[in-house]
């Protein structure tokens, strides 16, 4: 049911998805304090410039994405002469791709986490002499604790399901670029439906059972209620 | 001042180059990445594994729409042969630059087939096309794919506007036939010749232009163009006629 270069497809997939939702959190989560945070009078622009994803067509991403990245855009160029490898059709590009395409599904719950949280217990922190970054790791952290696990899980999710983007600048490549989404739909474009069967229900698995768990470990927490 | 501004990337930028070039030729001395049209791609994967008994080379198969692959060529998608689904992409390419010179050669021509899901709808002559005995007829979309070009060129040809649905390739276009959603489609040959169900009608090829899928090199290096040669040798040949092709007129056979 599964060929070899279909397992390959579907690690590539939980490997972009794990490495994009990191990336989401350790840079989402300061943005998103600031943007709970700040009372800068064009905090709003940032904030539709975050959103726009949700609206965007991914193909529109995508298109623009595939044009920055070309070898012969500056920022093309300036990558491939930092790093040594091209952008445009890697796995870097990719990641860069999703974590941008997942954004808002991973500040937006994180933003009305710690916005839940309001300024009390940070305050009372700060009495008690806890440094600023104290407070946000001992006091904010355990305190916004759901808001980071619907983070992950819509980040992580919202990734697995991507397509339109990796359509365009992924380039279907093995092994490198060619995630499950892309190798289902080669499969369909050229007939060979049991593989498509295959990874199609494997990844309608493995959302589902993310979600059982997810749901399962946070009875009373809304986890996933947008 | 400028001329530090613009000196610094300049040289950076061949030192980055140069570093590239380096890394690529030690690592994939021998692997030859193919971006391939999805029509050709089960019989491409037929060829590799054919080739693989002849050559260490390993062929990476890049299955995509030919309009989607010409993009990303521009823009650097890595590839070094590309199998085309017509002839009018791969000049594209020449034309502008971005191909070894003299590379450029139809490696198989396609033909249509009008099928149908219902075993007994589809005569030996194609009748049914001039017959009330159908609703709808799916093609591919003629402003994407060579096979819905062809397709419309045979409708032209019998004077027939039947009422149509549009597929975004020749694989959705047997997608809506097989779902039941039109009963007639004009599709690859490769696509329906051997399937176990359903029945259709070769067209005959004066009724359409010949659809001339062409391959292009893209870069200039010796295991691609072996893959190159073996695409254009007899065993090859027999293979791609196998999975319903015709050979092309002439093979120019150079020196390589």
């Amino acid at each position: 049911m599964f060929s070899e270069s279909d397992i390959a497809a579907l690690l590539l997939t939980l490997k972009l998805a794990g490495i994009s939702t990191m990336v989401l959190i350790l840079f989402g989560t300061p943005l998103a304090w600031w943007l709970a945070k700040s009372t800068w009078r064009f905090k709003f622009l940032i904030e539709a410039l975050v959103a726009l994803p949700l609206v965007l067509p991914p193909t529109v991403l995508g298109f623009y994405l595939l044009v920055v990245f070309s070898p012969q855009s500056i920022i093309g160029q300036l990558f491939e002469s930092l790093v040594g490898q091209p952008l445009a059709f890697s796995f870097t590009g990719l990641v860069i791709g999703s974590v941008i395409y997942s954004l808002p599904f991973v500040i937006q719950p994180l933003q009305n986490a710690f916005i839940a949280v309001g300024r009390r217990p940070v305050e009372v922190a700060a009495t008690l002499r806890a440094s600023p970054f104290d407070r946000f790791v001992s006091v904010v952290v355990p305190l916004a604790k759901p808001g980071f696990m619907s983070a992950s899980v819509l980040g992580f999710a919202h990734t697995l399901g991507e397509f339109g983007v990796v359509l365009m600048i992924g380039g279907n490549i093995p092994g490198e670029t060619q995630v499950a989404s892309i190798a289902i739909y080669e499969h369909v474009e050229s007939m060979q439906l049991t593989n498509a069967h295959g990874l199609s229900a494997a990844l309608l698995l493995v959302s589902f059972s993310l979600l059982v768990l997810v749901y399962a470990a946070n009875p009373k927490a809304r986890v996933l209620r947008l | 001042m400028w001329r530090i501004i613009i000196c610094i990337p300049r040289v950076t930028c061949f030192a980055g180059l140069f570093f590239t070039q380096l890394l690529f030729g030690l690592v994939s001395a021998s692997e030859v990445n193919v971006a391939v049209a999805s029509n050709f791609a089960a019989t491409a994967r037929a060829l590799v594994q054919q080739y693989s008994q002849l050559s260490d080379d390993k062929i990476v198969l890049l299955v995509g729409s030919t309009g989607k692959h010409t993009v990303q060529i521009q823009y650097g998608l890595p590839v070094d042969i590309f199998l085309a689904a017509d002839a009018a992409r791969p000049k594209f390419l020449e034309d502008r630059d971005l191909t070894v010179p003299g590379w450029r050669q139809t490696y198989a021509v396609g033909r249509l087939a009008l099928w149908s899901k219902d075993p007994l709808l589809v005569d030996a002559k194609g009748d049914v096309l001039r017959s009330s005995a159908f609703k709808r007829l799916a093609i591919a979309n003629p402003k994407t794919a060579p096979y819905g070009v062809a397709a419309s060129q045979v409708l032209f040809s019998l004077g027939l506007q039947p009422s149509l649905v549009y597929g975004e390739s020749v694989a959705q276009a047997f997608q809506f036939a097989n779902s039941g959603g039109a009963e007639l489609a004009l599709l690859a040959l490769s696509q329906v010749k051997d399937l176990k169900q359903g029945s259709f009608w070769l067209v005959p090829s004066e009724l359409h232009r010949p659809i001339e899928q062409q391959l292009v090199l893209l870069t200039d290096n010796q295991p691609a163009r072996d893959f190159v040669n073996f695409l254009a040798g007899e065993q090859a040949l027999l293979l791609i006629e196998l999975h319903g092709y015709t050979r092309p007129a002439k093979i120019e056979i150079k020196s390589r």
